[in-house]
């Protein structure tokens, strides 16, 4: 129970403290922005195009934008030390992981559902009948994201060429993510939209055996 | 400051060896602390003592050797006051918010009366609402300081608390620590050479290359161990 409540507290402040600079959405939402816009000038795709390679476009922004929002993750914890006086006080390391990596996905979710309405009008594909079910994708792939990020997040920020280690590590062992989650937005953005339990089942797995491995080594993570 | 007087937690390192690499942070280092005693640690830059502070509150843990809490029984985790040159606050985080965090964290009954009580022993309640991020080191200090004594430890470490304080901000610190060693808590900090803060401490150690070359109770030679560091 411990476990959870600090999670809930470290949680209520890493939404404080982002609500109140809006840091990580405003950069992680310019991003996708910037992509998306600049893919559809460049490419002027049809309806039938964009059903096609919009959703892997979508992924790949997504995860570029991820790469940017979890670097800061951990190392804005190195400044002050602060993550010293976290480990000092809380019991189990892995309430930090819990709460940042909750924190990241909320981050992730909230920028790319945003995101996903200007992606509809920029490439001409409805998304509104098919919403519930993108949400479901996208909390999935985000989660998945957002789990690897933040313990190679705890890694990186630890390391010199901290700036380079984070995407060069992340963006390979996302590959599990990145195909299931396309897919899944695929088939949800064709003429006859279908869930595709197949590759949800996929990011369901890869997210159950990262947040398992997060739970047993991460207190390795976090040490000096 | 501090109404309850905490059970003083002694501290004990055993062999203790600690490297980075093929750098030896600390050598093979023995070291009793009783319950109750205060004592200062000095030393040249780079000479150990830092790690030890962070060996000692378990946030390094040593490549060899025990470290354990006499006082304590094996199952209880020691509550530990740890006060470092980074302050450990939230720059985004108001004075308030930074330790209605950690006291919710440590499960504080009553959190807000304490965070009441320790804004106005360290003068900061007319800024409690402010970010830290507008504060000056000295008050960052102060606040750093309130946040490690939250929980009322029994020990607390103190890496150079004195750095970057004005006089009146180290005047305050000073009678802070005379304070918090008379109601019994164990004490270790490090300290540069004889200062006020110094002339606090029961006992003096000095390392010199991750070793412990002298460790003293005060008396003729005490004063020697800080004019070794000065010289």
């Amino acid at each position: 129970m411990r476990l959870f409540s600090n999670t809930a507290v470290l949680l209520q402040k890493e939404l404080q403290a982002e609500f109140r600079s809006h840091e990580l959405l405003t950069t992680a939402s310019v991003f996708i922005l910037i992509v998306i816009v600049l893919f559809s000038f460049t490419f002027d795709p049809t309806s039938a195009e964009s059903r096609k390679f919009g959703p892997g476009l979508l992924w790949l922004a997504f995860l570029f934008s991820a790469s940017l929002m979890l670097q800061p993750c951990f190392l804005k914890e190195r400044t002050n030390d602060t993550l010293s006086a976290l480990r000092l006080v809380v019991n189990d390391p892995f309430a930090i992981f819990l709460a940042k990596l909750c924190a990241n996905t909320i981050f992730l979710l909230v920028t790319e559902l945003l995101l996903l309405f200007v992606f509809a009008v920029f490439y001409n594909v409805g998304v509104i009948a098919v919403f519930p079910q993108l949400a479901l994708v996208f909390f999935l792939g985000s989660m998945g994201v957002a789990t690897t990020g933040t313990a190679l997040s705890a890694i990186s920020s630890q390391a010199r060429m901290r700036e380079v280690l984070l995407p060069l590590l992340l963006l390979p062992l996302l590959v599990p993510v990145l195909i299931p989650s396309t897919e899944a937005t695929k088939a949800l953005l064709e003429k006859e939209p279908v869930l595709r339990w197949d590759w949800l089942g996929i990011l369901i797995a890869f997210d159950v055996v990262f947040l398992t491995a997060l739970w047993l080594f991460g207190e390795y993570l976090l040490e000096e | 400051m501090s109404q309850r007087i905490a059970r003083p937690v002694g501290l004990k390192f055993t062999n203790i060896e600690k490297r980075f690499g093929k750098l030896y942070a600390l050598r093979r280092l023995d070291m009793e602390i009783g319950p109750g005693e205060c004592v200062a640690l000095t030393g040249r830059n780079g000479s150990g003592k830092t790690t030890l502070l962070r060996v000692g509150s378990r946030l390094t843990r040593p490549t060899r050797g025990e470290v354990a809490f006499p006082g304590l029984k094996e199952s209880e985790a020691p509550a530990i006051g740890y006060v470092s040159h980074a302050v450990m606050l939230y720059d985004e985080l108001t004075a308030q918010e930074n330790l209605l965090l950690f006291a919710r964290l440590l499960g504080i009954p009553e959190p807000i009366n304490r965070i009441q009580s320790l804004l106005n022993g360290t003068n900061l309640a007319s800024r409690a609402a402010s970010l830290v991020r507008t504060f000056s080191r000295g008050m960052k200090q102060r606040l750093a300081i309130a946040r490690a004594l939250l929980q009322e430890p029994g020990l607390l470490l103190l890496d150079e608390p004195g750095t970057g304080l004005d006089t009146e901000s180290t005047v305050w610190l000073v009678n802070t620590v005379r304070c918090l060693r008379d109601e019994g808590r164990t004490i270790v900090m490090c300290v540069h050479g004889e200062s006020a803060l110094s002339q606090l401490a029961t006992r003096a150690a000095r390392l010199d290359a991750g070793t412990l070359i002298a460790d003293t109770r005060a008396g003729a030679t005490f004063q020697n161990i800080f004019a070794a560091v000065e010289a």
